[in-house]
């Protein structure tokens, strides 16, 4: 295998291991970990994409991919802890919005630790 | 004088994104004059643009000059603009909306939300012109991004308990999917070396590579569009959310996940698509179409209804990849069916929410045996849902009878009789869960009942969406030749209704 080929199957491996622990896990924290993983895996194949081609010097377009995916990938995982914090938040207070709690029916998102 | 198509495909895209700055930037009176601007200004841009693409076909537009290996081309043909004609439609409606329901809201920090929920929904709306306009398929992810983003703060927006968990039950799964579309797109462009839509469409064999890349994007875009069995985080999300952005989600961003999936495997991935996929996708679809509808006739809150009915709705949309392999005519037919259908949907459907909102707004909840009498008491309101239910249904004339008229022929004429009984059973099951709504509404009110009343800015962009669901049934002949306008799409795409 090539070191182009190595990495890229690293990169699927870790996307894989991110998916399949989205899935596994209900803890918010770890959902959270897990699609960082899950995106660190795709930008590891794009970067390792770079290099594949016959040219001598690396092919920038997966590389610029990359970078916009990172930016992406930042907000969202700030958008998720913001959001699990304020989840802890109002937990408190849940019987203020008891109302529109009850129809709820639908189990709490996780977070059963 | 010829109007090209070009400034209106900048000015959809600019304008809600400069709206939305500016709307943080100034203080609440003048942000709500800029939404209104906006929402003003972008319907005749997307209908100038319709003309424009009528006249000269498909559009494609080089940003900074740059040609495409290089630069990055906005691209619009007929498919485009319908979406975002029924965007720019729809969410000026959501916004006017928008502004009198969490004025009207029932204490203090309900109406703060407003200054939160105009930037975010002009940036999800930049999010969704830019979809529409983009013509390769990485720009197709970021703007998939930007509205997922979007949605989720939108969720929580109401900042309870309750919404911040549907967002939090929304976020993984939704972003989840965005990245499994991300990791299809890298393995496409290692396979051919380009991202762009119209260069792709002649590099793409049957190579495993290439199946690989639209297995991956696939699966992204069924999580997005909530079909069965990755529908489960709709309900509750599109349920507990404020009722304009219900209205935003059901009517918008599950479209804007099956245009890409249109957009790729109706034509682009036709080396790969063997019957065997074809119709992996159509059984999914069917078992969307009906046990949304029979979980929808199980709901006790009618937001749960609406939000289960999409569930249904979305899955007729998928009908189109089985009946398409048919040939030429059938799949002419099931091409406009599927797209009509996802039209006629997305506007009913908004029209439904805002109504429920309207409706919830009157009478305090939504707990559906509890609105006995609701259509005395609030007719005008009630108007609305009932015409909207009319699309959903696929009663004529409305829009959604177009559609599922289309489809119905498709599958006649190929011969696929057993997804001809699912097209009819899941309209059969609608009547059901919409007539049951309409049944206790109409029961007699209880007594000492008067008439509410009537908040005008919320009953009546529910009631234009909803004759506007009727009216697209009516007069589908310039809709359906719009969509004929396109080279992306293939061939069987052009055959006229």
């Amino acid at each position: 295998m090539t070191t182009a080929g190595l990495y890229l199957a690293t990169g699927l491996a870790v996307f894989v291991l991110g998916a399949v622990g989205l899935f596994w896990h209900s803890n918010l924290i770890r959902r959270a970990l897990a699609l960082n993983f899950m995106a660190t895996g795709v930008f590891l194949f794009l970067v390792a994409l770079g290099r594949r081609s016959t040219i001598p010097f690396a092919d920038p377009v997966p590389h610029a991919l990359v970078l916009t995916g990172i930016v992406v990938a930042v907000s969202t995982t700030a958008l998720l802890l913001v959001l699990i914090c304020r989840f802890h938040e109002t937990a408190e207070n849940k019987s203020a919005d008891a109302t529109e709690d009850e129809k709820g029916r639908t189990e709490t998102a996780g977070d059963r630790e | 004088m010829i109007l090209s198509g070009e400034p209106f495909m900048v000015i959809l895209l600019l304008l809600p994104l400069a709206a939305a700055i500016l709307d943080l930037l100034l203080p609440k009176r003048a942000a709500t004059a800029v939404l209104f601007l906006a929402a003003l200004v972008l319907p005749p841009a997307a209908a100038g643009l319709g003309a424009a693409v009528l006249k000269t076909g498909a559009i494609s537009y080089q940003l900074g000059g740059w040609e495409t290996p290089l630069g990055i081309r906005l691209y619009a043909d007929g498919l485009s603009t319908l979406m975002l004609l029924l965007t720019s439609v729809i969410g000026s409606a959501i916004s006017i909306y928008a502004v009198s329901y969490f004025a009207e809201g029932s204490n203090p920090a309900e109406r703060q939300r407003i200054d939160m929920f105009q930037p975010v929904w002009l940036i999800g709306w930049t999010g969704l012109n830019g979809l529409f306009l983009s013509g390769d398929i990485f720009n197709l992810y970021v703007c998939l991004e930007i509205l997922t983003l979007t949605s989720i703060c939108l969720i929580a927006v109401a900042g309870t308990h309750a919404s911040i968990r549907a967002a939090l039950r929304y976020l993984p799964i939704a972003i989840a999917g965005s990245l499994f579309y991300l990791l299809g797109v890298a393995v496409l462009y290692g396979a051919s070396g380009t991202l762009d839509l119209e260069l792709l469409a002649g590099r793409i064999t049957h190579e495993t590579h290439f199946l690989i890349a639209f297995a991956l994007m696939v699966t992204g875009l069924l999580i997005k569009a909530a079909l069965f069995p990755a529908h489960y985080w709709l309900p509750p999300a599109h349920a507990n959310a404020p009722a304009p952005v219900s209205a935003l989600l059901s009517g918008l961003v599950v479209t804007a996940a099956f245009y890409i999936l249109l957009r790729i495997a109706s034509g682009l991935f036709a080396p790969v698509e063997t019957p065997g996929w074809a119709g992996l996708l159509g059984i999914l679809g069917a078992i969307s179409v009906l046990w949304g509808g029979l979980q929808a006739l199980r709901q006790d809150r009618l937001k749960m209804v609406v939000a289960y009915s999409t569930v249904s709705q979305v899955g007729y949309g998928f009908l189109l990849f089985p009946l398409t392999l048919a040939g030429s005519a059938a799949a002419g037919y099931a091409w406009n069916g599927a797209v009509y259908f996802a039209l006629a949907h997305a506007v009913a459907k908004a029209a439904a929410f805002l109504a429920v909102g309207a409706l919830m707004h009157q009478i305090g909840h939504d707990r559906l045996q509890e609105m006995t009498g609701a259509a005395w008491r609030s007719p005008f309101i009630l108007m609305a849902f009932a015409l909207a239910s009319l699309s959903l249904m696929g009663l004529p004339p409305s829009a959604g009878f177009v559609a599922k008229w289309m489809l119905l022929k498709s599958a006649l004429l190929s011969g696929h009789w057993g997804y001809g009984m699912v097209i009819v059973g899941g309209g059969i099951l609608a009547m059901a869960y919409l007539f049951r709504v309409l049944e206790i509404a109409m029961r007699a009110p209880p007594e000492g009942w008067s008439r509410l009343p009537l908040p005008k800015g919320l009953a009546f962009p529910a009631m234009v969406l909803a004759v506007t669901a009727v009216l697209l049934g009516v007069f589908s002949d310039l809709p359906l030749r719009l969509l004929q306008v396109g080279p992306v799409v293939a061939d069987w795409g052009r055959v006229a209704p």
